[in-house]
């Protein structure tokens, strides 16, 4: 019976994929195009950032950077209420009109992932800084030219970086849904429901074939992705 | 070539070198010889201009190097113990010096291809550089420093634990160098080797230079106690 239940939800999930729901295919090319806004973002400003941390030695350079490893950690409806916050009308962001766009959910997002991309481009520089700097200086570089070749052979770290950024913006929850709203009218302009938001929101009202296949295709995007970077990984780890 | 004069080096509590005067002419072969942590890779970073937070003067070819330390790093270079590899195929390791001194096209194809087959490494132009054996690294190694033609060549354990085909291969490829008129600072825990390519050695002991002199000399008759128990203790026990 129990197994039942979840079987038929599965068997109308499998349905809902293969008959090429145009509301399920909306809702999954939203998330992807959200998300990768935001993982594009915090790699545009993510990776100087953290080049500049990974190569110089300034003071406070190690609280910045523990700051950073902190954020790491925040929770998802703790960075949404906050950014509710900012972006409300009232809020000192209100005007900006971001709270309940697509673009309010990217710009949270890479809020939220800005600190991956930091961090792990920062280590991925130091892992190779000490040894390639003074090879490369031996050589006859210049700094420029040093920092540029630390930063090339740093890069497999630096991409690895934004993929698992993106992965984790593509399955958050509480961003999307305090700072997106889960907006959706058929044909409309201004949606904002996701697959995480929308997912919740058929568990919810009990509608769960939808709910399973949302979550399964959420899931394919992150294997995928995750599938993409292990391979990428192991092209790069043998050169 | 090489001018120290009181060049003291520390790392926190430990003082790598010590008060360390020493003159290496252009052209010749000259061996660091030493215990483990005697500050011989030190004294080769220093050279190298690696290390330019010392104390002391290092004036080199009549220009001081502690204000000129590009300059310096241009005609010096340094091989390193463990040999570090760019995530790139051989061809572009050796390649990189030429590169950023702006030698591009053809003229930079042959004079890499040149060094590659002087160290018997042609065939292995396209594998990439991280795969190889610790023989064949030291070789490429060897090769991207080689290519750029600098005057002064700081080797730290170019033969370390490698075969004898391989230290063969390395050791001809520093006589040829010497016949070219290369300055070779040599840093080795092989006295044999010193003595087979050295005209003079110096012979250090925590962090200082005990002894500096004519290769068979230093070796047949050292004139420090400390010396003569280092060379008596590697050469017969
Ligand atoms: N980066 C560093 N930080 C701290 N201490 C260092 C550093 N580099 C060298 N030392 C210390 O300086 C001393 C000299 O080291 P150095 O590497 O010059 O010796 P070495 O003669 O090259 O030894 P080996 O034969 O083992 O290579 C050692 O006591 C070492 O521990
Ligand atoms: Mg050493």
């Amino acid at each position: 019976m129990a197994w039942e239940y979840i079987a038929e939800g599965v068997a109308g999930a499998l349905r809902l994929v293969l008959s090429g729901n145009p509301e399920l295919f909306d809702i999954a090319f939203r998330s992807i195009r959200v998300s990768g806004i935001a993982a594009m973002l915090a790699a545009i400003i993510g990776i100087p950032i953290g080049v500049v941390m990974g190569l110089s030695r300034f003071r406070g350079r190690s609280l910045v950077k523990s700051v950073f490893n902190a954020m790491l950690g925040i929770p998802t409806v703790v960075m949404g209420l906050i950014l509710y916050l900012f972006l409300a009308p009232a809020g000192p962001l209100g005007s900006l009109g971001l709270l309940y766009t697509e673009m309010g959910i990217s710009f949270g997002q890479m809020l939220l992932i800005l600190p991956i991309v930091v961090s792990f481009t920062a280590s991925s520089i130091e892992s190779v800084e000490g040894e390639i700097r003074d090879l490369v200086l031996t050589l006859g570089a210049g700094r420029l030219q040093a920092m540029i070749k630390t930063v090339e052979e740093a890069i497999s770290g630096i991409i690895l970086s934004v993929i698992a950024a993106f992965n984790r913006a593509i399955a958050e929850l509480g961003i999307a849904l305090m700072v997106g709203g889960n907006i959706f009218v058929r044909g409309g302009e201004m949606n904002t429901r996701v697959l995480t938001t929308s997912i919740q929101m058929y568990v919810a009202r009990g509608e769960i074939e939808f709910a399973i296949a949302l979550g399964t295709v959420l899931l394919a995007i992150v294997f995928a992705v995750t599938a993409l970077s292990n391979y990428l990984q192991r092209k790069w780890v043998s050169l | 070539m090489i001018e120290l004069s009181g060049v003291s080096k520390r790392y926190g509590e430990v003082e790598a070198l010590r008060n360390v005067n020493l003159g290496i002419k252009g052209g010749e072969v000259f061996a660091v010889v030493g215990n483990s942590g005697a500050g011989k890779t030190t004294l080769l970073r220093v050279i190298s201009m690696l290390e330019t937070d010392f104390s002391g003067k290092y004036v080199f070819r009549g220009i001081d190097a502690r204000s000129n330390p590009e300059k310096v790093r241009r005609r010096v270079t340094m091989v390193f113990q463990n040999p570090v590899m760019f995530r790139t195929s051989v061809f572009d390791n050796v390649a990189y010096g030429l590169r950023i001194r702006g030698i591009n096209g053809s003229e930079l194809e042959e004079r890499v291809e040149k060094v590659l087959e002087f160290l018997g490494i042609l065939d292995l132009a396209d594998k990439n550089a991280r795969k190889l054996s610790g023989g064949e690294k030291q070789r490429v190694a060897i090769a991207r420093a080689l290519v750029i033609d600098a005057d002064v060549y700081a080797l730290d354990e170019p033969t370390a634990n490698l075969d004898a085909e391989n230290v063969r291969i390395i050791e001809s490829a520093i006589k040829e160098m010497r016949k070219r008129g290369k300055t070779i600072v040599l840093a080795t825990h092989n006295l044999f080797q010193a003595r087979r390519l050295s005209d003079r050695t110096a012979y250090m002991e925590n962090g200082e230079i005990v002894e500096v002199g004519e290769t068979k000399k230093l070796f047949e008759s050292p004139e420090d106690e400390r010396t003569r128990r280092f060379i008596e203790g590697d050469l017969y026990l």
